[in-house]
C-alpha cells in the first residue's frame, strides 16, 4: 500500500513547502536564531515520539525525561569513556531505554496500573534515575559528565563534532523521519489496533486484539525514539547533569507540544513546538528589548498557554486549522 | 551509630511527618470528594510557605498564630480554583483535568520564581534552636510544635467531617453524584467548599513547615510528588490513611538519609509508591474501588 | 459445538450462576432468557473470557477454553457484542469493522475490502466514512455486530442486541441473522428480553433463573412450562 494513498493533495504540497523552507532557512539565519530553529525541531521530534505513546495508545506519560536522560548518558559515556562514535553509542541508548520502557510497561500493564496512577509511575521512575544517577560514578554524577570539545575546522559527523547547521540538519532529518514512521505505524495493523485500544480497550480485546502486547509494543516504540533525542541532547549540549536532564520538569516541557498542537494527530506535535517556542523565544526578545530579563517568564507563559489549550482548545491547535485548510473532515 | 541516633532520627522523621501527612490530608480530601487529582497541591503548599514567609516578615507573628489566616487564604484561593478552572469541566476525560492543574502548577512555581528569587529562604522564631529532651530522645521544639499543631488541625477536620451536616453533606457527594443531586444539594458548591477545605489543610500545613524548615521555589513538585506518594500509600479517600502514610514516609524518609546518603532519601518514598502501585493499589487503609 | 458444563461463578457470596450447563449445536441458534438478574450476561462473559469461572468447564469445538482471555476467545472462533454498546467513537464507521477484521486478513487493505463487504450487508455501506460518534442507537447496534462479523466468528454471543430498538429495526436485525446463520451456519447465541426477536430467531432455548437453568428445550414448550411463567410472572398466575 502506498504510503502516499489518502494523503490530500493540498496536505502534500504544504508539507512540501514547508520542508524547503526548513532546508533554506540557515542560509538567511542568525546564530540565535538558528539555536532557536534546533530547538524547535528538538521538540517537534521529542514531541511525536511521546505522542506515539500517549496520542496512539493512550497511555499518559509524565517521565519521559527518563528516556532522554537514559539515552544522553548512554551515548555520551561510551564516548568520552571509549571513544565510541554516537552512531555506535545510539545503538546502546536504544538498547537501554528499550529495556526501561518495557519494565515499566510490564510492571504498570501486568498489574493493572492506568490513567493517572500510570502517569506518577512514570514520574517515580524518573525521579528515580535522577536521584540514582546523581549517585552514580562513572557517569560523574551530579559533577556532571562533560563531552571533550575541540576547536574544529570542518564537521564530523561520525562523531557529532560540528557547527551548529550540521545539528540543525540532523534534527531536522529525524523530524522528519519521525513523521514519516508516525504516517506509517497509524496505517498499520498496530496503528489501528493503538486506536482501537484508546477508544475502548474492552471492545478491542473483544475483537482479538491482544491489549498488552499492542501497549508494549507503543511503549517501547515511544522509548526507543526518545533516546535518539537524547544522544543528540548530549553531544549538541555538551555537558549532562542528572539534575536537569532527569528533571520532572523536562518531562513536562517536552509534553507541551503535542498537547498544545493535538494530541493523536501526526502534525499536532510539529504545530505545537513551532507555537511554543517560537512564541516563547519572541516574548523572550521582547523582554529583552523592554530591559526584563527574569528568568521563569518562558514557564509562566508556556502554563498559560496550556492552561487556555487545555480549557478552550481541547482537541489542540492543529485540527481547527487542519479543518480550515480543507485537510481533515469530521467534528 | 548508636541506637539513639536512630532514634532521634525516627522521631524527628515521624513528627515531620505528621506535618507532611496533614498536607496529604488536603489531597485525599479533594480527591476523594471532588474527583481530581491535584498536580498543583506541592505548588500551593509553598504558596502558603511564601505568603507566612511575608506575614511573618511584616507582623512579626508565630507562624503557628499565622496558619489561621493562611489557611483562610488558601481555602478561598481553592474555593475560587474549583469555581472558576474545574467545576465547568468536570465533564472533561481525566487526563485533561490532569493537565489544567499541571498548568496551574507551572504557572505558580514560576511566578513564585520571578516574585520571591530562586535563594532558600527561612524564618527564625523565639524558639527556632529550643528543644525538648524525654529521655534519650532530644526533638526540636519547633518539630513538637508544629506536629502538634498538625494533629489539632486533623483532629478538627474529622470532626468536622463526622458530625457536622455540612461535612455529612459532602460526604454524600463522595459516595454517590447522582444521589447527591437528587437530594437537592448543590454539589458544584459543595465540591469548591471542599477543595476550599483540602487547600485550607495545604496551607496550615505550609505555615507550619516554615517554623521547621526553609522554602524555594522548586520544592513546590517535590512536595506534590510527596503527597501523592503519602496519599497512595496510605490509601486514597482514606483521611487517617493520609496521617498514617505521612508518619510513614516520614520515618523512611528521615531513617533513608541517616542509613544511606542524605540526597537519595526520596528514593525510597518512591520505591515505596511503586511497590503499593504495584501490590496494595488501594494503599494501606485504602477500601478497593467497586 | 459450544458445550458449557457446570459452570458456576459467585461475587462475593453471591451465587450469580449456579451448576448451569447447555450446549448450542453447530449452526444453530440458541436464546437465552430470564429475568433480570438471573445471571445470563455472567455466563457470556465467561464464556467471552471477560472472568473465569469458579468451576465448570466451557468447551468450543472440542477445545476447553475456560481462562482464556477475551482476545484468545476470539481468535478461537467466538465472537460477542456488548449490552452497551462500545463503539471506537473517534474512527469512521469503516476503520470500526477493519479493526476486527485484521484479525484474519493478511494486511490493511484486505481487511479494509472485507469491512466494506460486511458493512454493506449489514446497511451501513453508506455510512462507512462517518464517524462512529455521529451515528443512532440502531445503527450503533449494527455497527457492533459487523465489527463481529468481520472476526469471521462461527458462534456469534449477541448481548440484548434488541433493547432499544424499534419493532421494524429489530425485524431487519432479524432477518440479516437469519441469513447469516442459513448462508454461512453462523451458530447464535443471543440474550434476550424482546420475545419477538426469541421466538423468530431461537430453534432452541434456555431458561436462567437465578443463576440456575431450569428449563430448555424448543422455544413452543419452553413459553408454556410452568416453572418458566412462574419465574417471570410469580406464583399466582392461571394457567
Amino acid at each position: 500500500m502506498s504510503l502516499l494513498e489518502g494523503v490530500p493533495r493540498r496536505g502534500l504540497a504544504l508539507l512540501a513547502a514547508l520542508l524547503v523552507l526548513l532546508l533554506v532557512f540557515p542560509m538567511f539565519a542568525s546564530g540565535y536564531l538558528l539555536a532557536v530553529g534546533f530547538l524547535i525541531l528538538y521538540f517537534a521530534y521529542v514531541g511525536q515520539a511521546w505522542n506515539v505513546m500517549m496520542g496512539f495508545a493512550g497511555q499518559l506519560s509524565l517521565g519521559h525525561s527518563l528516556y532522554v536522560g537514559l539515552g544522553a548518558y548512554a551515548a555520551a559515556a561510551l564516548y568520552v569513556h571509549f571513544g565510541l562514535s554516537p552512531w555506535i553509542g545510539l545503538g546502546a541508548a536504544i538498547a537501554l531505554c528499550a529495556l526501561a520502557g518495557a519494565a515499566i510497561g510490564f510492571l504498570a500493564f501486568r498489574f493493572g496500573v492506568a490513567g493517572v496512577y500510570f502517569a506518577i509511575l512514570t514520574i517515580a521512575f524518573a525521579e528515580f534515575a535522577r536521584i540514582g544517577f546523581d549517585h552514580f560514578a562513572w557517569v560523574r554524577g551530579s559533577s556532571g559528565l562533560f563531552l571533550p570539545v575541540a576547536n574544529y575546522t570542518e564537521n564530523d559527523l561520525w562523531n557529532l563534532r560540528g557547527s551548529p547547521t550540521m545539528f540543525y540538519y540532523l534534527m531536522l532529518a529525524m523530524t522528519a523521519g519521525a513523521f514519516v514512521l508516525c504516517h506509517a505505524l497509524l496505517r498499520s495493523r498496530m496503528g489501528y489496533y493503538w486506536q482501537a485500544i484508546r477508544e475502548s480497550p474492552e471492545a478491542a480485546e473483544a475483537l482479538g486484539v491482544n491489549v498488552f502486547r499492542c501497549k508494549m509494543v507503543a511503549v517501547v516504540i515511544s522509548a526507543a525514539m526518545t533516546s535518539l533525542a537524547g544522544v543528540v541532547f548530549a553531544f549538541y549540549y555538551n555537558n549532562l547533569f542528572p539534575e536537569q536532564i532527569f528533571h520532572v520538569s523536562r518531562s513536562i516541557e517536552l509534553i507541551l507540544g503535542p498537547i498544545i498542537g493535538g494530541i493523536g494527530t501526526l502534525f499536532g506535535p510539529i504545530v505545537g513546538a513551532f507555537l511554543l517556542t517560537g512564541l516563547a523565544e519572541g516574548l523572550r526578545e521582547l523582554m529583552l528589548q523592554l530591559g526584563i530579563d527574569v528568568p521563569g517568564v518562558k514557564q509562566v507563559f508556556y502554563g498559560l498557554c496550556l492552561l487556555l489549550v487545555v480549557v478552550f482548545l481541547p482537541d489542540g491547535v492543529w485540527p481547527p486549522i487542519a479543518r480550515r485548510l480543507g485537510l481533515r473532515r469530521g467534528p | 551509630m548508636p541506637v539513639e541516633i536512630y532514634l532521634n532520627v525516627a522521631a524527628s522523621g515521624l513528627l515531620t511527618g505528621l506535618v507532611y501527612g496533614l498536607m496529604a490530608l488536603g489531597l485525599s480530601v479533594i480527591f476523594g470528594v471532588v474527583r481530581v487529582v491535584n498536580f498543583a497541591h506541592g505548588e500551593m503548599m509553598t504558596l502558603a510557605m511564601y505568603l507566612t514567609l511575608v506575614l511573618f516578615g511584616a507582623l512579626k507573628l508565630d507562624p503557628l498564630v499565622l496558619l489561621v489566616p493562611i489557611a483562610a487564604a488558601l481555602f478561598v484561593f481553592g474555593y475560587l480554583l474549583q469555581i472558576g478552572l474545574i467545576n465547568p469541566f468536570i465533564n472533561r476525560p481525566e487526563h485533561s483535568q490532569f493537565m489544567l492543574l499541571v498548568a496551574v502548577a507551572l504557572i505558580l512555581v514560576n511566578v513564585q520564581l520571578i516574585v520571591f528569587g530562586p535563594d532558600a529562604q527561612g524564618i527564625r522564631t523565639t524558639y527556632s534552636f529550643d528543644s525538648y529532651q524525654l529521655g534519650p530522645l532530644i526533638v526540636d521544639a519547633s518539630k513538637v510544635y508544629a506536629a502538634g499543631a498538625a494533629l489539632v488541625v486533623a483532629a478538627a477536620l474529622f470532626a468536622f467531617f463526622r458530625f457536622t451536616l455540612l461535612g455529612k453533606a459532602i460526604r454524600a457527594c463522595a459516595d454517590n453524584y447522582h444521589g447527591a443531586l437528587v437530594v437537592g444539594l448543590n454539589v458544584k458548591r459543595l465540591y469548591a467548599l471542599t477543595f476550599g477545605i483540602g487547600a485550607a489543610c495545604v496551607g496550615a500545613a505550609g505555615a507550619m513547615l516554615m517554623a521547621v524548615t526553609d522554602v524555594t521555589p522548586t520544592i513546590g513538585p517535590a512536595y506534590t510528588l510527596l503527597a501523592f506518594v503519602i496519599v497512595i500509600t496510605g490509601g486514597l479517600g482514606s483521611m487517617p490513611g493520609a496521617l498514617l502514610g505521612g508518619l510513614l514516609i516520614g520515618l523512611t524518609e528521615a531513617l533513608g538519609g541517616v542509613l544511606f546518603t542524605p540526597s537519595a532519601k526520596s528514593m525510597f518514598a518512591f520505591g515505596l509508591l511503586v511497590l503499593v502501585l504495584l501490590f496494595r493499589p488501594q494503599g494501606i487503609l485504602g477500601r478497593k474501588a467497586a | 459445538m459450544l458445550e458449557v458444563e457446570r459452570l458456576s461463578k459467585s461475587f462475593r457470596g453471591l451465587h450469580a450462576v449456579q451448576e448451569a450447563s447447555f450446549a448450542v449445536a453447530e449452526g444453530s441458534i440458541v436464546g437465552l432468557i430470564g429475568p433480570n438478574g438471573a445471571g445470563k450476561t455472567t455466563i457470556f462473559n465467561m464464556v467471552a473470557g471477560v472472568f473465569p469461572p469458579d468451576s465448570g468447564s466451557v468447551v468450543f469445538q472440542g477445545k476447553p477454553i475456560h481462562g482464556f482471555r477475551p482476545d484468545q476467545v476470539c481468535a478461537a472462533g467466538i465472537g460477542r457484542t456488548f449490552q452497551m454498546v462500545k463503539p471506537f467513537a473517534g474512527l469512521t464507521v469503516l476503520d470500526n469493522v477493519v479493526v476486527g477484521a485484521l484479525l484474519r486478513e493478511k494486511n490493511v487493505s484486505a481487511a479494509k475490502s472485507y469491512a466494506a463487504g460486511i458493512l454493506g450487508r449489514l446497511g451501513l455501506g453508506a455510512k462507512r466514512d462517518l464517524l462512529a460518534s455521529s451515528l443512532t442507537l440502531p445503527d450503533r447496534k449494527r455497527l457492533e455486530v459487523a465489527r463481529a462479523l468481520a472476526t469471521r466468528p462461527r458462534l456469534l454471543l449477541l448481548d440484548e442486541v434488541m433493547a432499544g430498538l424499534r419493532p421494524t429495526e429489530c425485524d431487519q436485525i432479524v432477518a440479516v441473522f437469519r441469513e447469516l446463520n442459513r448462508d454461512e451456519g453462523l451458530a447464535i447465541l443471543l440474550i434476550e428480553h424482546v420475545m419477538r426477536a426469541v421466538m423468530a430467531l431461537a430453534q432452541g432455548i434456555v431458561v436462567l433463573h437465578h443463576g440456575e437453568v431450569i428449563a430448555r428445550g424448543a422455544p413452543e414448550a419452553v413459553v408454556r412450562d410452568p416453572a418458566v411463567l412462574e419465574s417471570y410472572l410469580g406464583e399466582d398466575v392461571a394457567l
